[in-house]
C-alpha cells in the first residue's frame, strides 16, 4: 500500500494513469460507434511500429511539436502563458521561405542562414508579445492570440504575393535545396546512393520513403539546452524566480520586466525554430494558403501539458502526440473508424492529464488508509 | 476528567495522524460552559488541528468527543453547528460586494412564498443579536465598506444567527488593532454573560491575560497542562508553551552609536492613489544603533520602505546611505549600497515559495563570483552556503536546502529571510514588522538577531506595529503619524502612554522631547 502511495506520488505515474484512462475512454467511445476497441488499438499501434517507415514518420510528425511544446513549457516555468505558439511557429515558417526562395548559399551557409531567418521570425513575434507585456502590462495570451491570426494573414500574404507566388497553385516557392535538412538528400537519390542503400531494407525504405531530417535531433538538443538554461544557468534561475513571485524578485534586485521579455523572446525563437525546421526538413519545403490553423503551436499546448512543463518530458509527450496523430491515420483506413476518434483519445488523455493533480491526493488517502490499518 | 454537564465540550484522548506524523497525541481538552477557555500554543503545536476536529473540518483518528456531557460524533461542521458550535477563522469567510445582512443568511436563508427570500425578519432577528452584546454592526453595510474589527463581529453574527452555543475563536487578534482587540474582549465578556462559551486560540500571552478564565497549553501535539489564567504570569505560560525558560524582555547592552551612515531628508511619497502619504519625512540612524519607528498602520510606514528600497518613487527629498544618494534608482542599486531588507510581507515581497531553500537564500547574491561562473550557477557552493546558514541560524528542518521554502513553517521561513540579509553584511538593515505571526520563541530570537547585529556596528532601522516590539527592542523610538516623524525619543526616556498619544495624532504639552 505505502509502495503504491510512493510510485503513485510521482509525476511520471499519474501522467501514465492518464495515458491509460485516455485509452479507456476511448474504447467506450470506439464501442459505442460499433468500432472493435482491439482492432483499432491494434491499428493504431501497427500504425505507429509497423514498419521502419511509419516510426520514420512519428519522428518527423514530432519533431515541430516538440520545439512547440518546448516553446510553451519554458514560458509556462517562467510564468508565462504562450499561446501564441502558433503564430510564432507561422513567423518561423513565413520568414524561412522569403529567405530561403531567394538565396542560394552553398548548404553550409544557407542552412544556417534559412534557419536564423526562421528563429529570428519567431522571435520577433515573442517579443512584441514581452515587450507589450512588460512595457504596458498588456496580457500576453491577448497580444498573442491576435498575432496568431496576424501571422495566419501574414503568411496568406505572402503566398499570394508576386515574387514568391508559384503561378497555378496555392503556394509559394519551394526553397532552394541548399536549404534542405534531409539526411543525405542528394546522395540518397543518386544511383551510388541507392545501390549502397538498397542491401539495407530498413534504412533503404527509411531514408527513401521519408523525410528523414535533422530536426528531431536539433529539438532534443534544444529540450537539453532549454534544461540547462532553466535549472543550471543563473538567466534561468532570474526567470524562474520572475515567474514564481514577480513581486519577491523585483524586491531582490531583478530586473523583472527584462525578463519577461526575454521569456518570451526565447520562447518565440524555439517556435520559430519549429517553423523554420518543418521547411528545411519535411516536403514541400515551401507555404501554402492557410484556411485554418495548422495546430502545430497549439499541439504544442497540450505536449506541454501532458510533459508538465518539464523539457526533457517535451520530447516524450512530443513522441507519443506525433505517434497518436500519424498511428490515428490508420484507424481510418484499417478499420474505418473516423479520426475524430483519435482526436476524442488526444483530447482525453489532455483532459486526465489536466486532472493528474488528483493522483497524488489520491495517493494520500490510499497512505491514510494504510497508516490506519497499521494502528 | 469525568465525563459532566458541567462542560460545553469535553475532548479526551484525541490523537492525530497525517502520515506517520503525529500531530495530536492523546490530547484533552475540557472547557467549563460559560468560560473563556484559552489554547494556547506555537505555530504548529497542534493547537488549530484540535479545533478543526472539533469543528469536523478533520476526523481524530481516535479519542471521544463530549458535547454538553453527551457523546458526541462530530463528521463534518454541519454536524457541528448542529451541536451549537461556531467558529470564526482567522481568515474571513465574506462576500465582499454583499451586505451584513446578506452574508449572514448566507447559506441559511429564510425563505417565504415562492422561494423568496425574508431578509426583513432576517433582519430583524441580526439587530436582536447585535443588541443583546453589544455588537455595534449596521446590518445594512456592506462588507467591502466597514473595518477589519467589524469584519470579525460579522463572522461572529453569523455563528450565533446559526443558533452556536459555543464559540472557537482561530487567533481573532491577529488581523485587530489594539484599539479593536480591546473591544473585541469585551463582547466576549458580553457573550459569557449571555449564557455562551468561548474557545479562544492563541500564541499572544498578553490577551490570554486580558480575556480568559482557564488555559491549555498545547506543545508539539502534547496537551501539557491546563491551568487557570489568574494564578500564572506571562512568562510561566511561555516557558510552558516554549518548553523551556523564555525572555520576554529583550536583553541588551546600552547603545554605542557611531557616525550618522543613514540619513533621510525632507522625504515626500506619494500612495497608489496619489496622496502624500509621506510627508517631508527626515530621519537619522548611527552605526550601531536601533532606530524603532512607532506608528499606527496607514501612516506612511509601508511608502517609507518602499521609497528607501526604490520600489516607489520619491517626489521630494534625499535618501543617503554613506553620504550617496539612493533616492529613485532600482532595487538592486540599493541593495549593492549595502542596504538589506526584511520585508514585512514575507510570504509577498521576501520569498519565491516553490524555490528551495537555497535558491531562496541566494536571490540577491546569485549572480556574484561566488555562485556563477560564466552564467552557470554553482550549485554546490549554492547549496554549501544555503547549508551554513542552516547551522548558523538554526533553520528547521536540519539540511532542508534542497525543499522548497514553502513547506517550512512561518518562523523558520523569516529565518531564511533574516539569515539571508544579514549574510550580505550589510550597513544598514531594515526590519519591517519582523515578528508578525511568529510565536515567542521565534520573536525572542528575531530580537536577539537584531541587537546583534547592532553590535555588530549596522545601523538598524526598526518598523513595527507593536508598541511592546519598538518599546523593547529600540535605542531611539521614533514615532510617525501622517507620513512625518513626529517625535523621537532615546529608550528608558518616555512611556507607552506619551508614545500612544503620539501616534494617534496627539501632541506634546511638555518640552522634553526632541524632535528630529
Amino acid at each position: 500500500m505505502k509502495l503504491a502511495a510512493k510510485v503513485l506520488k510521482k509525476p511520471i505515474a499519474s501522467t501514465l494513469i492518464a495515458v491509460l484512462f485516455g485509452f479507456i475512454v476511448a474504447a467506450v467511445v470506439l464501442v459505442a460507434a460499433g468500432y472493435n476497441p482491439g482492432q483499432s488499438f491494434g491499428a493504431l499501434f501497427h500504425g505507429i511500429f509497423a514498419k521502419p517507415k511509419y516510426i520514420s514518420n512519428v519522428i518527423i510528425k514530432a519533431t515541430p511539436i516538440i520545439l512547440t511544446g518546448l516553446s510553451v513549457a519554458f514560458a509556462f516555468q517562467t510564468g508565462l502563458f504562450n499561446i501564441g505558439a502558433e503564430g510564432q511557429y507561422i513567423a518561423g515558417a513565413v520568414a524561412a521561405v522569403l529567405v530561403g526562395v531567394k538565396l542560394d548559399l552553398p548548404p553550409v551557409l544557407q542552412i544556417p542562414v534559412v534557419v536564423m531567418a526562421g528563429v529570428l521570425g519567431g522571435t520577433l513575434f515573442g517579443w512584441i508579445v514581452g515587450y507589450l507585456k512588460a512595457r504596458f502590462g498588456i496580457h500576453e495570451v491577448i497580444t498573442s492570440i491576435m498575432l496568431n491570426w496576424i501571422g495566419l494573414y501574414l503568411s496568406n500574404f505572402v503566398v499570394a504575393s508576386g515574387t514568391y507566388h508559384m503561378p497555378n497553385s496555392t503556394s509559394t516557392y519551394p526553397v532552394n535545396p541548399s536549404s534542405y535538412t534531409m539526411l543525405l538528400p542528394n546522395w540518397k537519390t543518386s544511383k551510388a546512393g541507392m545501390a549502397a542503400l538498397k542491401p539495407h531494407q530498413w534504412l533503404y525504405e527509411v531514408m527513401l520513403k521519408t523525410d528523414v531530417n535533422f530536426g528531431f535531433l536539433v529539438a532534443v538538443l534544444m529540450a537539453a539546452i532549454i534544461w540547462y538554461l532553466l535549472y543550471r544557468s543563473a538567466k534561468g534561475y532570474e526567470l524562474r524566480a520572475v515567474g514564481f513571485n514577480r513581486d519577491a524578485a523585483e524586491f531582490a534586485g531583478i530586473n523583472v520586466n527584462k525578463n519577461i521579455t526575454d521569456a518570451m523572446v526565447i520562447a518565440g525563437a524555439l517556435a520559430g525554430l519549429a517553423g523554420a525546421l518543418a521547411i528545411t526538413g519535411t516536403a514541400p519545403h515551401k507555404i501554402s494558403t492557410l484556411a485554418a490553423f495548422e495546430n502545430n503551436g497549439f499541439n504544442g499546448l497540450s505536449v506541454a501539458l501532458i510533459a508538465g512543463s518539464s523539457p526533457i518530458g517535451c520530447i516524450f509527450a512530443g513522441l507519443l502526440f506525433g505517434g497518436l496523430l500519424y498511428g490515428g491515420q490508420s484507424v481510418q483506413q484499417d478499420v474505418g473508424a473516423p479520426t475524430e476518434i483519435i482526436n476524442i483519445m488526444i483530447g482525453t488523455i489532455v483532459f486526465f492529464v489536466a486532472l493528474t493533480k488528483i493522483v497524488p491526493v489520491l495517493a494520500e488517502k490510499l497512505e491514510k488508509r494504510g497508516a490506519g490499518h497499521v494502528q | 476528567m469525568e465525563v459532566s454537564t458541567e462542560y460545553a465540550v469535553q475532548m479526551h484522548g484525541i490523537t492525530k495522524l497525517f502520515g506517520s506524523f503525529c500531530a495530536l497525541d492523546h490530547v484533552d481538552l475540557d472547557v467549563k460552559k460559560g468560560s473563556i477557555h484559552a489554547v494556547l500554543g506555537e505555530n504548529g503545536a497542534g493547537k488549530s488541528t484540535l479545533m478543526n476536529i472539533l469543528y469536523g473540518l478533520y476526523q481524530a483518528d481516535s479519542g471521544e468527543i463530549y458535547i454538553n456531557g453527551k457523546k458526541a460524533e462530530i463528521k463534518n461542521p454541519n454536524t457541528a453547528i448542529g451541536h451549537g458550535i461556531g467558529m470564526v477563522h482567522q481568515h474571513f469567510m465574506l462576500v465582499d460586494n454583499f451586505t451584513v445582512t446578506q452574508n449572514i443568511i448566507l447559506g441559511n436563508e429564510v425563505t417565504g412564498k415562492f422561494g423568496i427570500i425574508d431578509t426583513k425578519k432576517a433582519r430583524e432577528e441580526i439587530i436582536g443579536i447585535v443588541k443583546k452584546y453589544g455588537l455595534e454592526v449596521d446590518p445594512d453595510a456592506k462588507i467591502e465598506d466597514i473595518s477589519v474589527g467589524m469584519q470579525q463581529r460579522v463572522e461572529i453574527l453569523k455563528a450565533l444567527y446559526r443558533g452556536a452555543d459555543l464559540l472557537i475563536l482561530d487567533e481573532p487578534t491577529a488581523v485587530l488593532t489594539p484599539q479593536e482587540i480591546e473591544e473585541l474582549i469585551e463582547i466576549m465578556r458580553s457573550l459569557i454573560s449571555g449564557g455562551k462559551t468561548i474557545i479562544i486560540i492563541t500564541h499572544k500571552l498578553k490577551e490570554i491575560k486580558a480575556s480568559s478564565d482557564v488555559c491549555t497549553i498545547i506543545r508539539r501535539g502534547h496537551s501539557i497542562d491546563t491551568v487557570p489564567v489568574a494564578d500564572v504570569d506571562e512568562e510561566q505560560l511561555a516557558t510552558m508553551m516554549v518548553g523551556h525558560a523564555v525572555k520576554l524582555v529583550v536583553e541588551k547592552a546600552p547603545a554605542k552609536p557611531g557616525d550618522v551612515i543613514f540619513e533621510i531628508e525632507n522625504l515626500t511619497v506619494k500612495n497608489e492613489r496619489g496622496l502624500e502619504a509621506v510627508r517631508n519625512l527626515s530621519l537619522k540612524i548611527r552605526r550601531g544603533e536601533i532606530l524603532g519607528i512607532a506608528g499606527i498602520d496607514g501612516n506612511g510606514q509601508k511608502e517609507l520602505v518602499e521609497a528607501i528600497t526604490c520600489l516607489t518613487r520619491a517626489q521630494s527629498g534625499t535618501i543617503k546611505i554613506n553620504g550617496v544618494e539612493i533616492q529613485n534608482t532600482t532595487p538592486r542599486n540599493v541593495i549593492d549600497h549595502k542596504v538589506s531588507t526584511i520585508h514585512e510581507d514575507r510570504q509577498r515581497r521576501g520569498l519565491v515559495l516553490p524555490f528551495t531553500v537555497a535558491e531562496n537564500a541566494v536571490i540577491e547574491k546569485y549572480r556574484t563570483p561566488e555562485f556563477t561562473r560564466r552564467g552557470m550557477i554553482d550549485r554546490s557552493r549554492m547549496t554549501g552556503f544555503a547549508r551554513r546558514l542552516i547551522e548558523d541560524y538554526d533553520i528547521r528542518p536540519a539540511g532542508c536546502e534542497s525543499q522548497p521554502v514553502r513547506g517550512l513553517s512561518g518562523g523558520n521561513q523569516q529565518k531564511v529571510i533574516i539569515a539571508r540579509e544579514i549574510s550580505n553584511e550589510p550597513e544598514l538593515l531594515i526590519a519591517v514588522q519582523p515578528t508578525r505571526g511568529l510565536d515567542v520563541g521565534a520573536v525572542e530570537y528575531v530580537h536577539k538577531m537584531l541587537v546583534r547585529e547592532r553590535d555588530a556596528g549596522r545601523a538598524v532601522l526598526l518598523i513595527s506595529l507593536e508598541l511592546d516590539e519598538i518599546m523593547n527592542v529600540a535605542d531611539t523610538i521614533g514615532v510617525i503619524y501622517a507620513g512625518s516623524i513626529v517625535a523621537s525619543f532615546p529608550q528608558g526616556k518616555v512611556d507607552e502612554n506619551t508614545i500612544g498619544l503620539l501616534m494617534a495624532g496627539g501632541r506634546l504639552n511638555e518640552t522634553g522631547s526632541e524632535s528630529t
